[in-house]
């Protein structure tokens, strides 16, 4: 279809104005079928996402936490971890590839000094990722200048939510942000497909929930967690991957 | 006369100001030394000059004390009860007997050091009144003439003193027991004198006319930013913590101080973690001039190394800015909240990480060397007890209550069995957990152990305990 001459325009000047997503910058890939729903074909650089637990796991954001490391795993450069409570146990980074060499752990204790440290770190150029936990609210102006801090040095940020309350609504409060997760846990596949009934855990499922992106409509994907190299992976038992899973709701 | 007495001397009965004669008399073969008043001073002025390390502000309270005005540097040390633990603790290890009190004045906390209950007290803001009332008239630093009067007049503690109306007190016993009083309360000001450590760099700048805006603050830090790197250049030497003394007009000092997590000896890397601190200091009227100590430094050689995680292990190009980046984040965060993990050859997983200085050099180990299994994202601080019920030893627990929601299993793996370390602790002789992975219905998955194998009863009591997530 044809757009009119002066739609087109005013669409270029918008792209333009959303500096972030007319410079396709370089990101992570995080799977096929995810990176091409996504703009800039992945989890951008240079920009902040944001990560939530789903249900029972809004709490700790265990399997969020994972995720945000195993795309750390394949940036490059020293790694800033904001952490509210010090409750995060390095080797379990290892696992999914980011080696505790390249993470510098900051105690911030408040959402406050979280936001603080995150701004700081994301300021400075040639890290690899920067990643906050923050409880309670991310407001739209602690976002947007998270943003921006992000867009001029490249580095990629990730705001860890966490909330004593499950699917906090205050996860989809308005904020800055170029793309939220909500990372939910689904029962796993037998370690043995082919034999139910051997004991054991294979790897972690989740599902992989986009709620909001600039650029993108939210969509659902069911994945399994992170290998030891930081990569997402597809479930092999699910026939048709990605479109498994409906989207249940459209978040703006 | 007796100048001083020891512990031992004190039990005795032997107190300063008994004669000597009478003294021998009391206890046979009494250690007798000749008292030195200009050594004692010279030894408590060596003394003052080493507790630089808590603040630049200290100074030498004769015959027996000494002052420390931590205004602003208790940050760096997690708080003043972490900052007082550390210096009683340094001071008693070197055989001194110590009093401590911290107080927003200089005359409680002399009182209350000298006749406190407590060994450490600790005055909240804005306490000292209700903290001193009870304490003897002594506390004050009275003449001992007036001290005698006030015992004839019944006045023995010093909230009597603050209950006399103060124009009948001036005219009774003259200005200097109000002032006394009004320094203890916080009323009248009283800047303590600092002793300057001798061999230190340091750079000082006065003013012609009292500057007090944060620019004018910022261009005179960076003018003594680079005199002090010049210094430090020709000394080999590298700061790892810096005091910005700042005299008042009104005769108070200031001190911003801030640390590095490496010898640093760039101008603008030390202007910038100073001019950042900058909002915590309160100029009053003015600030006539500033002194840039440097109170801590360590050898650096003549070109500035690499920072070791960014040259040594070769990851990183384009990043130089990160120890300053690393500063920063420390002197707002607090000395100790930044850190780096690194794996330690011990089984049990509360024990597998230390954490070692943000820019130590790279390990460069294989964690999965320690422990091939996995290991959960989210390790509690310490183990929680769950109520769980498990078929057989061997098997994961089937049910368990955690956050109050019960938790059904429906997979699980283990166990992992983790020996207590024999050769640490004699209470992990025959000491093991057993650790499960399991995963719920929705596919969450939980780390728990239980303490024992399940059977034998000297290997723990099979209670169950929830220790990581996911």
């Amino acid at each position: 279809m044809e757009l009119p001459g002066h739609l087109a325009e005013l669409r270029q000047q918008i792209a333009r104005m959303e500096r972030s997503v007319s410079r396709r910058l370089a990101a992570i890939p995080l799977g096929p079928a995810i990176d091409a729903h996504l703009p800039a074909g992945g989890l951008a650089l240079g920009a902040l996402h944001e990560a939530a637990g789903g249900g029972a796991d809004s709490e700790d954001g265990a399997a969020a936490a994972l995720f945000a490391a195993g795309v750390l795993a394949r940036t490059e450069g020293p790694v800033i971890w904001a952490l509210i409570r010090p409750d995060l146990f390095a080797p379990a980074l290892d696992a999914v590839g980011l080696h505790p060499d390249r993470v510098i752990f900051a105690h911030a204790g408040t959402s406050e000094s979280v936001l603080m440290a995150m701004e700081e770190a994301l300021r400075e150029p040639g890290l690899g990722g920067v990643v906050g936990e923050i409880e309670g609210r991310l407001g739209l102006t602690a976002s947007r200048r998270l943003q921006l801090a992000a867009e001029v040095s490249g580095t990629l940020g990730i705001a860890l939510r966490r909330s004593r309350r499950q699917d906090d609504p205050a996860f989809d409060a308005p904020s800055a942000v170029l793309t939220r997760w909500r990372i939910t846990t689904l029962p796993s596949a037998p370690p043995l497909l082919h034999a139910p009934e051997v004991p054991g855990l294979g790897r972690a499922r989740w599902q992989l929930e986009l709620r909001r992106a600039r650029g993108a409509a939210p969509r659902t994907w069911i994945v399994e967690a992170c290998d030891a190299q930081g990569r997402l992976g597809l479930p092999a038992d699910l026939e048709h991957g990605s479109d498994q899973v409906p989207n249940r709701r459209r978040a703006g | 006369m007796v100048a001083g007495a020891d512990r031992a001397a004190r039990a005795l009965g032997i107190r300063p100001g008994l004669p000597l004669a009478q003294a021998q008399a009391r206890v046979a073969g009494l250690v007798i030394e000749e008292a030195d008043p200009a050594g004692d001073a010279a030894a408590l002025a060596d003394l003052a000059a080493w507790c630089i390390r808590y603040t630049p502000l200290t100074a030498p309270a004769h015959p027996e004390g000494l002052w420390l005005d931590i205004a602003g540097c208790a940050g760096l040390w997690d708080g003043e009860a972490t900052l007082v633990a550390d210096l009683t603790g340094r001071l008693r290890r070197a055989a001194l007997v110590v009093r401590a009190a911290v107080a927003d004045t200089p005359g409680a906390a002399h009182a209350l050091a000298r006749y406190g209950r407590e060994p450490v007290t600790i005055v909240p803001e804005g306490g000292q009144a209700a903290a001193i009332a009870a304490l003897p008239v002594e506390g004050l630093r009275l003449e001992a003439v007036d001290i005698v009067q006030f015992r004839r007049l019944g006045i023995e503690r010093i909230g009597d003193l603050i209950a006399i109306p103060r124009g009948p007190l001036t005219r009774r016993f003259g200005p200097g027991v109000l002032r006394r009083l009004d320094q203890a309360l916080g009323l009248a000001s009283e800047p303590i004198e600092p002793v300057v450590p001798p061999d230190c760099v340091r750079r000082h700048l006065a003013f012609a006319e009292p500057i007090a805006t944060p620019e004018s603050l910022a261009t005179a830090i960076a003018a003594l930013a680079g005199p002090v790197c010049t210094a430090l250049e020709a000394a080999g030497q590298g700061a790892r913590r810096l005091d910005l003394v700042c005299a008042r007009v009104d005769g108070a000092a200031q001190v911003l101080r801030a640390g590095t997590a490496a010898p640093v000896r760039d101008a603008t890397h030390i202007a910038r973690l100073l001019t950042e601190r900058l909002e915590t200091l309160d100029p009053g009227l003015g600030i006539e001039s500033m002194t840039l100590l440097v109170p801590v430094a360590d050898p650096l050689g003549f070109t500035q190394p690499a920072t070791g995680l960014l040259g040594t292990a070769g990851q990183i190009s384009g990043a130089p800015g990160l120890s300053l980046l690393v500063d920063r984040l420390s002197n707002r965060l607090g000395e100790g909240s930044l850190w780096r993990a690194a794996a330690v050859e011990s089984e049990v997983p509360e024990r597998s990480v230390a954490r070692i200085p943000p820019l130590a050099p790279p390990t460069s180990r294989d964690w999965r060397t320690i422990s091939p299994w996995p290991r959960p994202i989210r390790l509690l601080p310490r183990p929680r007890p769950v109520q769980a019920t498990a078929l057989l030893p061997d098997h994961p627990p089937a049910r368990f209550v955690w956050r109050r929601a019960p938790v059904r299993v429906r997979r699980g793996d283990g166990p992992e069995r983790i020996y207590g370390e024999w050769w640490k602790r004699n209470a992990e002789m025959t000491a093991l957990r057993d650790y499960f992975r399991v995963e719920d219905g929705q596919g969450r998955r939980y780390w728990l152990y239980r303490r024992g194998d399940g059977a034998d009863k000297s290997t723990g009591d099979g209670a169950w305990f929830l220790h990581g997530l996911g």
